[in-house]
């Protein structure tokens, strides 16, 4: 018996190609509009798929990763991720709502509460993807500078030493978001009228953090969320980013290159889970593809290039690219399945087209193979991706 | 002229008003109470409902308070969620200074303007205890004479941020490949000496250009701060001659700024119990005022005052005989009412003398000197109440505080709201779309 695969989507402005908002299907007057991540979760709902993902950060896109690139041809503007779930989520009933947090710029205390009533508003669906910040998104908060990086070479120690302090504080951060969601145990409002209480404060906690970067006290403001941890989930696609997957996430999104090398990623990340003592629990690990789907795939190719010369250069990424059929795309999620990755996250590189491939060509073939499901079979987000709904690390045993 | 009623709502939360221990009193958590509550303010053609904030949970004697309603979800969450169940309410929410950059605000006021199509407010507030401050990176300290100042930069720098963008920039011309007009959009620097920041924001123009800005809070300065920029003004008056006097006073400031009368709104909060008869009302409002004022309760208020921990006191007994402790505040913490208590020993001489001339035990002289509801009485007293204070300029409407959650406002908008609409002096439907055109504010067009 095959084991079944989990899917995931990332929704980024009108698609991952730059591109991708001259489509003819394209909306790109209506990204900052409701109703169009309305739209796009809803079809991702209708195809069944866990969860969606959205990107965020402090800064305009753009194409140099370290600066504002001055481009005019591409999608600039975006809104908080959060929110956007947020405004989402009363008008979906199953899919995962997984939006983006720059830890380096934000508050622990304010994102753990801000993605605990975003499970509260979605009834257990909430989850938070990690990502550590930019020079460039400092100098717009100015709590604190970071070295540019840009002129080193990513393998030289200094670099290498930028990012692990970095990631040692996403890590704190995360650390914290986790404590405040458990610092009201569970049934802690207890409305007792003959003592007058609302709370029993004996199932209050304070957290007491004290790290490098900050210090929080707790407990939360907001209780203990429905599905107790929402999930924790990061982008890695190098060892100490791959640590933090194993130390601290539910759920990591990877980028191999072909199957064998996402096993050797996958070996990774459960040697730094089984270093930081979770060998037990389950991380999920999912294979980020962007993909140009199409019915057949020169039709698929002749799209990618008409995008590509649109752009002015071949496109590029982090991720593999794939480009072909829903039923081409079925067989390397299988072999990446069998590679030992829980299922993959899928960049549509043009929407609404590409999601709309994945919801009615990609889901029905993988149901035909008996390795998607048929229904929404859990209630909550942990529930679709077979996490159990953990323990309280304050509650006496 | 006959002035139009404003009509908003408080959603009940951290504070012994709100009456938890009815049964008819639901989630302060769950999202179907805040369903509930907007959908009742929206069939009212409310102009906007309000949350408000706390950041750390309150505090008394070294334990984390019980006796009133704890816990709170986070206000951005909430208020973009209510924008998918409702279509025209104003989403108001009370977002501190202290504690967050001004980038962050504004790209979360922006967001929640476009996703609510135009209805987003912010009630401006800061606040410097250190206690609050535990929970956040920054903690809480500022020198006094620095912490308006950095307030009043805070919402300045703000605005600049969401002014970078002029609405006119994004053009998507799938044709031409033209996405923006300008390579540099949301260019933004501001140095002083709070904030030094550069660079471009990242929200577009959102359609009210800027959330409506709130202020609360009674002082000299504070009523300048508003007159010389809010859209509205909270504030509670116990009489009406001396919510005229505020009146005049703020409305008086605008000139200075080149703002006319309209441009600033007064709306105080108000409670209100309401009853078939106005006898029933009263009746039923001494009861409310017993739910919310326990005896615990009663010892408690009085701690705020005696800054000592009087536990061991009887609520239904006199008054202690030892004197406040006067200095640092020690024993009620993470509490606004705290510091408004500046001279204890007065207070306390004042209680005495009302608690020995009537035979008041603590608990009734804690009922006796909180608040009573601002409106009590049946539907047509009510009403007629908020039209003489409106039309003789003692407000422009006013805030109603609920005492339940989430269906306190039920009753007001099933009986009162009629009869003011039928006075026309309420909209019996909304004629904008943005909580500005609620507020009859000018649009702002796009930034210069």
């Amino acid at each position: 018996m095959t084991t079944p695969v989990h899917l995931a989507v990332a929704l980024d402005g009108a698609g991952w190609h730059p591109a991708a908002w001259r489509e003819p299907d394209a909306r790109p007057t209506e990204l900052l509009t409701a109703g169009y991540w309305v739209d796009l979760v809803t079809e991702a709902e209708r195809g069944l798929l866990d969860l969606v993902t959205l990107e965020d950060g402090f800064a305009l896109q753009s194409s140099d990763r370290w600066a504002p690139d001055e481009r005019t041809d591409q999608v600039r503007g975006r809104l908080d991720a959060v929110q956007v779930a947020a405004r989402v989520a009363p008008l979906t009933s199953s899919i995962g709502l997984v939006p983006t947090a720059v830890v380096t710029h934000t508050e622990p205390f304010h994102l753990s509460k801000a993605i605990a009533t975003l499970d509260f508003v979605s009834g257990g669906r909430a989850g938070v993807r990690v990502k550590v910040g930019s020079a460039v998104e400092a100098a717009h908060l100015g709590r604190r500078q970071l070295p540019d990086l840009r002129e080193l070479d990513p393998g030289d120690p200094v670099a290498q030493a930028g990012l692990r302090e970095l990631f040692d504080e996403a890590a704190d951060w995360v650390e914290v978001v986790r404590r405040l969601w458990d610092s009201w145990e569970d049934g802690a409002e207890i409305r007792d009228v003959a003592t007058g209480r609302f709370v029993d404060r004996d199932k209050l906690h304070y957290v007491d953090f004290a790290g490098r970067h900050f210090s929080v006290r707790g407990p939360s403001i907001t209780p203990r969320p429905p599905q107790g941890q929402p999930l924790v989930a990061a982008l890695a696609h190098q060892a100490i980013p791959f640590e933090l997957v194993g130390r601290s996430a539910d759920l990591g999104f990877v980028t191999p290159t072909d199957a064998a090398d996402a096993t050797a990623v996958l070996g990774e990340i459960r040697a730094a889970q089984a270093a930081a003592g979770r060998a037990e629990e389950t991380v999920h690990v999912l294979g980020d593809l962007v993909v140009f789907l199409d019915a057949d795939e020169a039709t698929a190719r002749a799209r990618k290039d008409r995008l590509d010369e649109r752009a002015g250069a071949a496109f590029t990424s982090d991720a593999a690219v794939f480009v072909g059929t829903p039923s081409g795309l079925a067989d390397l999620v299988e072999e990446w399945s069998a590679a030992g990755l829980s299922g993959v996250r899928l960049r549509p590189a043009t929407l609404p087209h590409d999601l709309r491939q994945v919801t009615t060509g990609l889901v029905p073939e993988l149901q035909r193979r008996g390795l998607f499901r048929t229904a929404h079979e859990a209630a909550t987000l942990r529930g679709l991706l077979g996490l159990p709904r953990p323990a309280n690390r304050y509650a006496a045993v | 002229m006959t002035k139009q009623v404003h009509l908003a709502a408080h959603f009940p939360g951290v504070n012994n008003t709100t009456v938890w221990s009815d049964p008819a009193a639901g989630s302060h958590i769950e999202f179907d109470s805040f369903r509930r509550f907007a959908a009742a303010a929206e069939r009212g053609k409310f102009d906007f409902m309000f949350l408000a904030e706390g950041l750390r949970l309150r505090e008394q004697n070294g334990e984390i308070y019980d006796l009133d309603v704890v816990g709170r979800p986070d206000t951005f969450t909430v208020l973009a969620a209510l924008a998918a169940v409702t279509e025209h309410l104003g989403l108001a929410g009370t977002i501190n200074s202290t504690f967050n950059e001004p980038y962050e605000v504004a790209r979360e006021f922006a967001t929640l303007d476009h996703l609510s199509g135009g209805r987003a407010a912010w009630n401006v507030v800061t606040s410097w205890d250190a206690f609050t401050g535990e929970n956040f990176r920054r903690g809480g300290f500022l020198p006094q004479d620095q912490r308006y100042e950095r307030a009043r930069t805070f919402l300045a720098t703000a605005m600049e941020l969401l002014d970078s963008w002029h609405g006119d920039e994004i053009v998507a011309d799938k044709e031409t490949g033209e996405f923006l007009t300008t390579p540099t959009p949301g260019r933004f620097a501001h140095f002083d000496a709070h904030f030094d920041i550069a660079g471009q924001f990242d929200v577009p123009r959102s359609p009210q250009g800027r959330p409506v800005v709130f202020q609360a809070g009674d002082s000299d300065e504070g009523r300048e701060f508003a007159a010389s920029g809010a859209d509205a003004i909270f504030s509670r008056h116990g009489t009406k001659e001396a919510g005229q006097a505020f009146y005049a006073d703020v409305k008086g400031r605008l000139a200075t700024y080149g703002r006319a009368p309209e441009d600033l709104l007064i709306l105080p909060a108000a409670t209100f119990v309401i009853a078939d008869t106005d006898a029933e009302a009263a009746e039923l409002a001494a009861e409310v005022r017993k739910q919310q004022v326990s005896g615990q309760t009663a010892l408690r208020k009085l701690e705020e005052v005696w800054n000592r921990d009087l536990s061991g006191y009887d609520p239904d007994g006199p008054l202690p005989d030892v004197d406040p402790l006067v200095g640092e505040h020690t024993v009620a913490k993470g509490r606004a009412s705290v510091r408004m208590n500046r001279d204890p020993m007065a207070v306390a001489a004042a209680w005495r003398e009302q608690a020995e001339a009537k035979g008041l035990s603590i608990r009734e002289l804690m009922i006796e000197t909180s608040a009573r509801q601002n409106f009590i009485g049946s539907p047509a007293t009510v009403a007629d109440q908020i039209d003489d204070l409106v039309q003789s300029d003692a407000s422009d409407g006013f805030i109603l505080v609920p005492h339940l959650t989430p269906g306190g406002l039920d009753v007001f908008v099933d009986t009162v709201v009629p009869l003011l609409q039928e006075r026309g002096v309420h909209r019996t439907d909304y004629t904008g779309t943005t909580l500005r055109d609620h507020l009859g504010l000018a649009p702002l067009g796009g930034a210069a």
